[in-house]
């Protein structure tokens, strides 16, 4: 460690002359801003002050800037200060790295409650214009779709294929792991609670009619929202982060048919089919339940299924699917495009873009189960 | 007649920096090939080499960023395999890089970005942070308007400037800096060679600098290393490596682009010599 810096204060006739040693660098930090605030105050009322710099041993330019602000801050008070000694290097530090008057920084000191507030009513207020945006982009794929169904040679085999492969296939054994899991839950507890009223092999319907209609659809999509929605989002924001998109513009090539088109239609081919597999797991899990803990045969298990579940039971399911995909693929593309220079943007989207993925499969969902409940299908 | 060329003088150099045996390799690529280096105190190493050739690599090895093979690698006499937390957080404190890149924190001010190895590693109030940040923004020459904006707000050279003014934020003793001038104008990186120089005259600075900017070789560099083949093939004052007769080193120098300059210098120094005489 080097010496640390100090100031010896002598009276010389009406001056004060201040004699400052040790390393003034910023390493001793604490111990130079106290060095140089003794500086500051050491001449305070004196007609004239010398500062002698000879006994300093080093000086980098944090050290520069706070002897000479000290002398600034004398001059100020009345008390003309003035260097002695400096070593020719310490000299030309003091001159190129120096003190300059600036004005103070202005810092934002509004509280944080009242920023939490206005970052509420300002994503309450900016919804609206969400939902437009949406809707706007929603029509440009449906443009871009139609001008690609004209031009099928445009169409991004390639592309698509490769994230069929990471949207589907890469997520079949947490998808199929997930929903055995519900299937057995919801078994289980049919089971249990409809044991009071002597209705547990009813926990087949239960798990049947939910599982098909409602429970495979929404854990698949709410699954795929975090999975491949969140990929999705970071895929595109750190693009457009690193120009990459500006890059295809300036060759005249949409980044809507180059990157959104493939992964949306790669998510619509991809989630019927993990919904599928998904009713499939969730059936397993609830005959593997009512097998080991109820003790209903297996045949009995799918005796008691094909009385409790139509056709239309499943097709309910796998009808919501596409539109999920669409919803979740329409929401991750959107917030990569917003993604700015920042990391701290990636990361604000890519929330956003799964938070309201979610949501969106959730009320989409109600909106399904209203309109089949009305259509009695 | 000038003092800051340690090369020129004989007497004991302390390398601050000594690299040997090293060996730095990809799969089955050998990048670093038995290099050996020594960074001295206090002296300005101007590191060439062609595009491709490892010179980032030496840079990151060195900064502990790549895994090597073989080799030892000293920095300020401590063997970096062999450094405790301790250690290793004094010489973050003692070593400043300028990344090609610039790598300046994205979610935070040019401000906070300057300030963040002095608040992470120092005890200093508010104000001194705020002073200090604004000086080291005069220092490389930034407006003061700059300290409030985003790095994706910067223009190229603006975010090399504010990436330098990070490095010196602590004041180090070593400054890497990985092609600090390109993508400059030709007075911005005059001007960027001015600050070095002066920041070496004055703290005594030593410099590792990747380069292909010849004017930055011949107005500051005390020595000048070329990278070829997982060597130093040839290192030296500038005019020993002109000297040196592989292929490589001379297009590089003699080259379309090189000639003039090594031209002008020459007639440069032909005149200086003549003036004091």
């Amino acid at each position: 460690m080097p010496v640390a810096p100090s100031v010896t204060r002598k009276i010389a006739g009406d001056g004060i002359v201040l004699s400052l040693a040790g390393g003034w660098v910023i390493a001793a930090g604490k111990a130079l801003e106290a060095a140089a605030a003794a500086l500051a105050s050491g001449a305070l009322g004196a007609k004239s002050a010398t500062i002698d710099l000879a006994g300093v041993d080093r000086m980098d330019t944090a050290g520069a800037w706070l002897i000479d602000r000290a002398r600034a801050e004398l001059t100020a008070a009345g008390v003309p200060a003035a260097y002695r000694g400096a070593r020719p290097e310490h000299a030309l530090l003091i001159r190129e790295a120096g003190y300059r008057p600036l004005e103070a920084v202005t810092r934002d000191r509004s509280s944080h409650a009242l920023m939490l507030l206005a970052a509420v009513g300002e994503s309450v207020y900016t919804s609206g214009a969400d939902l437009v945006d949406i809707v706007d982009y929603l029509g440009e794929i449906v443009v871009m779709w139609l001008r690609l169904a004209l031009h099928p040679m445009r169409w991004r085999w390639a592309s698509m294929v490769y994230h069929l492969e990471m949207f589907s296939l890469r997520s079949v054994p947490i998808i199929a792991l997930i929903n055995f899991l519900v299937g057995a839950i919801v078994t289980q507890q049919g089971v249990f609670q409809l044991a009071q009223f002597g209705a547990s092999p009813y926990a087949v319907n239960l798990v049947g009619v939910l599982g098909l209609r409602e429970l495979g659809v929404l854990m698949t999509s709410i699954m795929i929202a975090g999975r491949t929605g969140s990929a999705i989002t970071a895929e595109i924001g750190s693009m457009n982060m690193r120009e990459e998109i500006d890059a295809l513009r300036v060759m005249a090539l949409d980044p809507l048919e180059v990157l959104v088109m493939p992964r949306l239609v790669a998510l619509a081919i991809a989630l019927p089919v993990l919904t599928f597999i998904a009713d499939m797991a969730e059936l397993a899990g609830g005959l593997m339940v009512s097998w080991l803990y109820a003790g209903m045969a297996p045949a009995v298990f799918i005796a008691r299924l094909q009385n409790a579940i139509l056709p239309e039971t499943f097709l309910v399911g796998l009808i919501k699917a596409p539109f999920m995909a669409v919803m979740i693929g329409l929401i991750a593309s959107t917030e990569g495009m917003e993604v700015r220079g920042s990391a701290e943007s990636l990361g604000r989207c890519v929330t956003s873009s799964v938070v309201k993925s979610i949501f969106m499969v959730i009320v989409m969902d109600g909106v399904f189960a209203m309109f089949f409940t009305a259509v009695n299908y | 007649m000038n003092a800051r060329r340690p090369s020129t003088l004989d007497g004991i150099r302390e390398a601050i920096i000594r690299v040997r045996g090293l060996k730095v390799g990809f799969g089955d690529r050998l990048v670093m090939d038995g290099l050996d280096l020594d960074l001295y105190r206090g002296e300005v190493l101007g590191f060439v080499g062609a595009s491709g050739a490892g010179k980032s690599v030496l840079t990151r090895t060195i900064l502990g960023l790549i895994h090597k093979r073989a080799g030892t690698i000293e920095v300020f006499g401590y063997d970096m395999d062999k450094l405790g937390p301790q250690e290793r957080l004094l010489i973050g404190e003692r070593w400043g890089v300028l990344f090609q890149e610039g790598a300046l924190f994205s979610s935070l001010t040019v401000r906070q970005n300057i300030q963040t190895p002095m608040r992470e590693h120092l005890d200093l109030s508010q104000s001194t942070l705020d002073g200090l940040a604004a000086q080291k923004l005069e220092l490389v020459g930034l407006p003061q308007d700059a300290a409030d904006k985003y790095p994706s707000e910067l223009s190229g050279g603006m975010t090399k400037r504010v990436s330098l003014a990070r490095a010196l934020a602590l004041d180090p003793e070593i400054v890497f800096l990985d092609e600090p001038t390109s993508g400059l104008d030709p007075i911005s990186a005059g001007d960027f060679d001015d600050l070095i120089g002066t920041l070496q005259k004055t703290l005594g600075l030593t410099v590792f600098m990747v380069t292909h900017d010849l004017d930055s070789l011949y107005a500051i560099c005390d020595r000048v290393a070329v990278l070829g083949h997982g060597k130093v093939a040839a290192v030296g004052t500038i005019d020993e490596v002109l000297l040196s007769d592989d292929p490589w080193i001379e297009s590089y120098f003699y080259g379309k682009r090189g000639r003039v300059r090594a031209g002008s210098v020459d007639k440069r120094r032909a005149e200086r010599a003549g003036n004091e005489a």
